[in-house]
């Protein structure tokens, strides 16, 4: 992705805390003492997973309790295996625990979007344009936003490509999560957010040729 | 075609189609910054300075906000960064 930011960030000299460091020492023995870190380790992914579940609760709403409980256990199988492959990546930026929550997290979000989607026809293509004069209209909107929207339905059907437009649809206009259409499409997030990104770069250049100012609002909660 | 869809602002459903136009990180760069932008979050410790191009991408992808929602809730519950 074209997303010059890469060598910014700053190189972080890193003293790992103590408690990060015993879970890494401890991680990295042998025998009973990393048996018993290893299982401290998946209580910690499990507990992460089950925050995630938990807190997506009537989101969830295909799933039975029992099938939250399984979900968070092969949420935490999963981030189990993660951590211990990428141990070495850990650079002590952050505690260890905030480090090993986030792969948890992730394996149940990606989980339970998925799931949600599980059986239902993902939205490519569909009415998706009516939301632009729908929502144009309903705000009582003037003439130049009519003519933004117009625009912008344009270009997303003439300058994008079959797969950029698939993507932006589906996920900007249609509300599909992306790892669900990444599952979908035999992808994974991050390269799909790439086609995306390409997309609206590619929108914004056309509207802007077209003389619209584009800036987009911030939502203050990201 | 999600209901929602139908209820956005125009700002809104024009930031979400065309995204922020500032650099932004990958979604590979975000998850292997998240632990580390949430503690500064969390701190109050300049996040967005120390790692620039993450609230861009944040803003810009869903999932990844999520994600970074949901880290920042749990360890803020657990009692924040030490």
């Amino acid at each position: 992705m074209t997303m010059p930011v890469e060598s910014q960030a700053e190189p972080i000299p890193t003293p790992v805390d103590a408690a990060s460091q015993l879970w890494l020492r401890r991680l990295s023995a042998e025998g009973a003492e990393r048996e018993a870190a290893v299982a401290k380790l998946h209580a910690l992914l499990l507990r992460a997973a089950r925050f995630e579940i938990g807190r997506r609760g009537g989101r969830s709403t295909h799933l039975r309790a029992e099938d939250h409980e399984d979900l968070a256990q092969q949420s935490a199988d999963d981030a189990l295996l993660a951590v211990l492959a990428k141990l070495d990546d850990f650079r002590g930026e952050s505690r260890f625990t905030t480090w090993a929550y986030k792969f948890a997290l992730l394996e149940a979000g990606v989980k339970a979007r998925r799931g949600a989607w599980q059986g239902r026809e993902i939205p490519l293509e569909a009415e998706a344009w009516n939301a632009f004069a729908d929502t144009a209209v309903s705000a009582g909107r003037g003439a130049e936003d009519a003519e933004l929207f117009g625009a912008l339905r344009e270009e997303i059907e003439s300058a994008l490509s079959e797969r950029q437009r698939e993507v932006l649809v589906a996920v900007t206009l249609n509300d599909v999560p992306i790892d669900a259409l990444a599952e979908r499409l035999g992808s994974s997030r991050g390269a799909l957010y790439k086609v995306l990104h390409d997309a609206r770069r590619k929108l914004r250049a056309a509207l802007a040729e077209r003389g619209f100012s584009i800036a987009t609002q911030r939502e203050e909660e990201p | 075609m999600s209901q929602e869809a139908h209820r956005r602002e125009p700002e809104e459903l024009l930031a979400r189609v065309l995204g922020p136009t500032e650099p932004e990180l990958s979604c590979e760069q975000c998850f292997a910054e998240l632990d580390r932008y949430v503690e500064l979050t969390l701190a109050g410790g300049g996040a967005d300075t120390r790692l620039p191009g993450m609230r861009a991408h944040l803003d810009g992808c869903p999932a990844c906000a999520e994600d970074f929602r949901s880290l920042r809730d749990l360890v803020a519950a657990e009692g924040g960064p030490s």
